[in-house]
């Protein structure tokens, strides 16, 4: 055998035709409508008559070899076969056949995964790596999420929210987590500490300059070794310095923080899609639970459901109610960093006399 | 000699309802049969244990890479890799999806058996760029597990400053609100530049999503440089029994309250005979009344997709949304799809020569101006592009007669067909 390496085959994004049920296959453009049976089953018809079963479930995203398989164990003995996973993670089963459906949720039950996450639920929350996997993590996203399904797992599993709710974290000020109804983030509140030894070394230190947002950054000669220093009245603590420079350490055990947002969508339904907006920082990193977090998303979670009306989002029943009753409501507190100042930020302020009294 | 470690913080993780991402990781440090993965999970126990602890993560980046490519791997080196050394090496596989993320049992298998000869054992179904996660491996191992199921059809996506994964939703494959072959889209598209995906050589990252109806459910227009989007341009359909049968089930005041009143264009009335009356020109599409009604209500026979560039989040400017570069392109011909890649390759290599290192489209295009971009990769300007015209004097206009006889023209030629 040569020991020549062997090129890589580019093959691409493969054919998803391959693995899809053939129900699917069969009727692919050619749907007609869906009902919901029940929170977590799906079911949709073809303009043919054909239809097909899918039940949603929820898993640790992270998964192991043993859980997988059994998944897929799951799969063959109780379904056809065939999976696919939402953006969310959440693993779907489809079958033809409606007579399989509650034995797969009973077996899926069972084996500890929660069935749901459709229609008006809180469906899981979308998800970064953390402590578990990253290289600038100011927190732990799987144990924040785990932590928070153990609690928002009632309403997973029901429909009684006003829509559906899109819950996302992010473990550093990057935001791989995205938008949410509700996103939990890292918010640094300190400057990065420089370890002036490694600057030098580690660092590209012209496009260390070039990332920060606010010209924070310049070089400098720190105790004759070329280095960094960072012009603390300017810096906005985003960590954005960190990735490119490791020695510009951001993560803080007391000063990173967790900050709240909501009111984020995706969708072009009713509204156009709308970004998140600040609503509580300050909040303590505190593993293994995060217990003030979640409290804060419950709080949030039970206003919405208490006030907002069917179909609104969270975005549109905050549209309807106006923000001071949001806080009004939430019991939150209103600062002065709730205040946009970053560019283009006084269309964020109410250039009217539309006030709610 | 399997090195285990205390992890009281972790252990808290273990208790609830929600399925433990702990608990998984421990069954495979305690119960996997080869002492590798024994080693590499309790390892890696140990280091988020210490994580936990101190509040701060110990993974550092550096460079792995499987040959011939210069991307796709997310390399992993544990900087307390004395203390935990059975994990110093943690690496992630980075791997491309079949568009809409479809599986089968056996192939799902297939590739658990080829991780589980040279990986952690975890895999994460799927990152937020779209990929599988086979996270934690040693750099040898990276080579090998690619070899292997390379072999079997599967490819490594994208890292660092290069064409990424791309996403697609369920789609026309099981969604009635689809107007667009999504699959056919998102292979087409990325397919296409692998070499700008496997090598980075780009600015920054470049991210393609597809979703077959406006309710995007991909999150493209919040998250992809190049967002397409499934729409229709004639009227919508509308089944006059069935709404009636809504009406019916519901009563005439949730379907004014939930259907006719949260049309954001005013564009629906319920006559006094329970029937619906659409203003189609007023329509914009948002899906809101084909999502509460969907037996009743359905998009048009005249499909397409809208395009919008530029979404892209926080770093550095702050987080922006994709917008309208195409408002409407028919997808029927091999000449369409054609087309759409073309306009895919115009981005890109605009983006290539005209972004700064590390500026997303989005951001190019704030410095640039929409109309320069739109020059660069030859898109005539149009109106379904902004909200609002200028509300800022501060232009020159001295060519104002020439563009708008250009405009002038382009209609009359519409007019013409």
């Amino acid at each position: 055998m040569s020991d020549a390496p062997r090129p890589p085959i580019e093959s691409g994004c493969p054919d998803g035709f391959q693995y899809m049920h053939p129900v699917m296959i069969k009727n692919y453009g050619n749907w007609a409508y869906h009902e919901d049976p029940q929170p977590g089953v799906l079911l949709h018809v073809a303009k043919s008559g054909d239809k097909i079963w899918t039940v949603r479930v929820g898993t640790q995203r992270i998964l192991d070899l043993f859980t997988l398989r059994l998944l897929c164990d799951i799969a063959d003995e109780y379904a056809d076969g065939y999976v696919r996973f939402t953006i969310r993670s959440n693993i779907e089963y489809m079958v033809a056949d409606e007579a399989k459906v509650q034995p797969l949720i009973d077996k899926l039950r069972e084996e500890g995964f929660v069935v749901g996450g459709t229609r008006n639920s809180v469906t899981m929350i979308s998800h970064t790596q953390g402590w578990l996997h990253c290289d600038i993590p100011g927190t732990d996203a799987s144990g924040v999420v785990k932590s928070m399904m153990d609690e928002l797992h009632d309403e997973f599993v029901s429909w009684n929210m006003p829509n559906r709710v899109h819950i996302t974290t992010s473990c550093c000020q990057i935001n791989c987590g995205g938008q949410g109804d509700i996103a939990i983030n890292v918010q640094h509140t300190k400057p990065p500490r420089i370890n002036h030894d490694l600057v030098a070394n580690v660092c590209e230190r012209p496009s260390v300059v070039a990332r920060c947002p606010v010209a924070a950054i310049r070089p400098a000669l720190v105790d004759g070794k070329p280095s960094l220093e960072v012009d603390e009245k300017k810096c906005i603590c985003c960590g954005a310095c960190f990735p490119p420079c490791p020695p510009m350490q951001i993560n803080d055990a007391e000063h990173t923080k967790l900050a709240i947002w909501v009111g984020g969508n995706h969708s072009n339904a009713r509204s156009k899609p709308t970004f998140h907006k600040l609503v509580a920082a300050g909040i303590p990193n505190n593993p293994p639970r995060w217990p003030e977090a979640t409290a804060i998303v419950k709080k949030i979670l039970k206003t919405y459901k208490e006030d907002a009306k069917d179909w609104e989002r969270i975005n549109d029943w905050i549209e309807r109610i106006g923000w001071p009753r949001f806080f009004e409501l939430t019991g939150l507190p209103f600062t002065k960093f709730h205040i946009d100042n970053w560019r283009g930020s006084r269309k964020n302020l109410n250039a009217s006399t539309h006030i709610r009294f | 000699m399997v090195k285990k470690y205390e992890t009281p913080m972790l252990d808290q993780l273990e208790d609830g309802v929600w399925p433990s991402f702990i608990s998984g990781i421990r069954r495979l440090a305690n119960e996997h049969p080869e002492e590798r993965i024994q080693s590499m999970c309790h390892s890696l126990l140990g280091q988020l244990e210490h994580s936990y602890e101190t509040r701060k993560g110990y993974w550092k980046g550096g460079t792995v890479s499987v040959f011939g490519y210069g991307g796709g791997i997310i390399p992993r080196f544990s900087e307390v890799g004395d203390a935990f050394p059975a994990s110093r090496e943690f690496h992630t596989l980075r791997v491309q999806p079949p568009a809409g993320n479809y599986y089968t049992s056996d192939m799902l298998r297939q590739l658990a058996d080829s991780w589980e000869k040279y990986g952690s054992g975890l895999i994460t179904f799927h990152g937020q760029t779209g990929n599988i996660m086979f996270i934690g491996t040693t750099t040898e191992n990276v080579q090998h597990f690619f070899d292997e199921i390379n072999e079997y059809g599967w490819d490594l996506g994208g890292a660092g400053p290069c064409v990424r994964t791309a996403m697609s939703c369920v789609g026309a494959a099981r969604c009635e609100q689809s107007c667009a072959n999504e699959h056919k889209i998102h292979r087409l598209l990325v397919n296409n530049f692998m070499d700008d995906m496997h090598r980075p050589a780009l600015p920054y990252k470049f991210k393609f999503k597809v979703s077959g109806c406006p309710n995007d459910c991909q999150n493209a227009i919040e998250r992809a440089d190049f967002a397409v989007i499934g729409t229709w341009r004639d009227d919508m359909k509308v089944d006059q029994d069935e709404v009636k049968k809504y009406v019916e089930t519901k009563g005439r005041q949730y379907i004014i309250d939930n259907v006719i009143s949260r049309c954001p264009t005013n564009a629906l009335a319920l006559k006094d005979d329970d029937t619906l009356e659409v203003d189609n020109r007023n329509c914009v599409r948002c899906m809101h009344c084909l999502n509460v009604m969907c037996k009743a209500l359905s998009p048009g026979d005249d499909k397409g997709v809208t395009v919008l560039i530029g979404g892209k989040r926080t770093l550095k400017i702050g987080d922006l949304m994709g917008t309208v570069i195409v408002p409407f392109k028919k997808l029927e011909t091999d000449e369409d799809y054609e087309e759409l890649v073309e306009l895919a390759e115009e981005t890109i290599d605009f983006f290539a020569e005209n972004a700064l290192e590390h500026e997303r489209t989005g951001e190019m295009i704030e410095r640039i101006g929409l109309v320069n971009f739109l020059e660069g990769i030859g898109v005539e300007v149009d109106p379904h592009m902004i909200n609002n015209p200028r509300e800022c004097s501060y232009v020159r206009t001295d060519m104002w007669d020439e563009e708008a006889e250009k405009w002038n023209r382009r209609m009359a030629e519409k007019a013409a067909g």
